[in-house]
């Protein structure tokens, strides 16, 4: 291929991933609240959304029941993983498989299976059938995350900590923990992102009375979504990419010291 | 780590319990509602549901939308992600993450915005009249459908071929063509086949959203095609049908199993580490 056909391959794709993106933030701008019709430029709706309390509460429960969910299954993974680490390699195949379920199984499946588990059960829908769900379904990315690296540690470093007299605990907060710590922090992000979100999963397990922003909007959708929700996408969207970016000129910025202090 | 094994199993308590109520007792719920009916006896009349003409038709169809969905995300994978590993450090990183980066917007706005741009009067229509071409009345077909999909689920099918591309040794790649293959020769006979994981993870990614889906087909499907998603989610949340509802679920459980005995076939994150 040549290189311009490289350059306009690329640029369709981006094209097919952002145009919807391109076209909600727009409408974010819209003075007409009507879908598809440019009507003019106005801030109005972002005036909007820090007023509007629907939405208010919605992201309310989305960040609390996504942090939560988040470090619940944070620790559990970790502590589970750490657990078969010590395994024999088929045993931890196998629990592993059982681990990953909630992440092969189809949304909507998972969804069903536990609302008709937390009915049985005499739990009643709302925030806490919620926030346990997004703990069901986060702990297979918490532990896809941390696996690997803790497969691939040093065995030695942690029984040399050992032998130089640390108790168990010690040798792992300050041996194994430190080296951890990347993949559990992008394991807790994962699961934030994944609980944020949620749509099916949460559309089947919440009760009435009770929303996160993604049934939030599934709620608007029949009589025309709020433009104030498009305001806090394109806030989400800008404080992302602002997140890539950052990272971006920072890892440059490293490579170029990197790179002067080996001259 | 843990030298005992009753630490161990300590340890591995919570996951235990979290294992059996939460993955294997949902199952048997499931079960339980799919295969009795109102009067609570065992019956196979709700899993017979599915033989019906309108039932059945949803599921071939689902199915159908959802291989082709799956094909367009991986063919358009493969040639970005080898395009994206010719280039170099952050370039290459940036790129990535763009490609990322639309998994972390709600997937009802973006399948909102599909909609908004292939309307009548939409984005779509409005440009094509500005170059004074024909309009374009796709929404409420199945190519709609395909197209939400594949916008929303095309980071998933990028995130692991690229991975599974990028650890092939370079200078495999780079004998093959010392040897004198050809850029379609490498990448049929060395690439591809090193590269079966990923694509193997990206199909089951792709595949069982797809298949299950109800917010995509019913944003821009119209209310004229039903998958197999929008019949359960409707037997729950219109028919408030249980029996009917779990047992097509326990159909589409069928496709879910078979895929992951693919994807644990060709898991080679063990090995690896």
């Amino acid at each position: 291929m040549s290189n311009r056909l490289k350059h306009i391959y690329v640029a369709a794709v981006l094209t097919l991933l952002y145009a919807p993106i391109a076209v909600m933030i727009a409408q974010s701008f819209n003075a007409s609240r009507y879908r598809g019709h440019w009507t003019g430029f106005t801030l109005d709706w972002y005036a909007a959304l820090f007023e509007s309390e629907e939405i208010f509460e919605a992201l309310m429960n989305t960040l609390s029941i996504g942090l939560t969910a988040a470090t619940v299954s944070t620790i559990l993974g970790l502590i589970t993983c750490v657990a078969l680490h010590g395994m024999r390699r088929r045993t931890r195949a196998a629990l592993m498989s059982v681990a990953n379920i909630p992440m092969l199984n189809a949304d909507i499946v998972t969804g069903i299976s536990l609302m008709l588990l937390f009915l049985a059960m005499g739990l009643r829908l709302g925030y806490c059938s919620i926030l346990l769900a997004h703990i069901v379904f986060c702990l297979p990315y918490v532990m896809l995350c941390i696996m690997p690296r803790l497969m691939t540690l040093n065995q030695n470093l942690y029984e040399a900590a050992l032998d130089l007299g640390a108790s168990p605990f010690q040798a792992f907060r300050l041996v194994v923990l430190p080296e951890l710590k990347p993949s559990i922090a992008a394991g807790f992000l994962l699961a934030f992102t994944m609980s944020a979100d949620d749509f099916i999963i949460t559309h089947f397990t919440k009760g009435a009375g009770i929303d996160t922003l993604p049934t939030e909007i599934y709620a608007e959708l029949k009589l025309g979504v709020h433009p104030e929700m498009y305001a806090l996408s394109t806030l989400v969207f800008a404080a992302v990419l602002m997140l890539v970016f950052l990272i971006y000129v920072n890892r440059k910025f490293i490579a170029n010291i990197r790179k002067e202090s080996l001259l | 780590m843990i030298k005992s094994a009753s630490i161990r199993n300590i340890f591995l308590a919570p996951f235990a319990l979290w294992a059996v109520l939460f993955v294997v007792v949902p199952f048997v719920v499931i079960a339980w509602y799919g295969l009795t009916n109102d009067d609570g006896v065992f019956s196979f009349s709700s899993l017979a549901m599915i033989t019906r003409p309108g039932y059945f038709k949803a599921l071939i169809f689902s199915l159908l939308l959802a291989l082709v969905s799956t094909a367009a995300c991986v063919v358009i994978a493969y040639p970005l992600c080898l395009i994206l590993l010719e280039k170099t450090g952050n370039t290459r990183d940036m790129l990535v993450a763009l490609c990322v980066v639309p998994l972390l917007i709600q997937s009802l706005l973006l399948t909102m915005a599909v909609q908004t741009i292939l309307e009548k009067n939409g984005v779509l229509n409005q440009f094509l009249r500005l170059l004074s071409l024909p309009d374009i009345y796709v929404l409420n077909t199945p190519f709609a459908i395909v197209l939400g999909m594949v916008v929303n689920f095309l980071p998933y099918a990028i995130l692991p071929i690229f991975i599974a591309l990028s650890k092939i040794d370079q200078s495999v790649i780079e004998a093959a063509r010392d040897l004198g293959a050809s850029q379609w020769q490498t990448f049929r006979h060395v690439q591809l086949p090193l590269s079966l994981p990923g694509a193997v993870s990206a199909i089951t990614l792709v595949f069982i959203p797809s298949l299950t889906t109800f917010f995509i087909s019913a944003l821009l499907g119209g209310n004229k095609i039903l998958l197999i998603g929008n019949v359960i989610e409707q037997a729950f949340t219109a028919g408030y049908d249980f029996h009917i509802g779990s047992a097509l679920s326990m159909v589409l459980m069928i496709f879910v199993i078979a895929n992951m005995f693919l994807t644990i076939r060709f898991d080679t994150t063990e090995e690896a580490s």
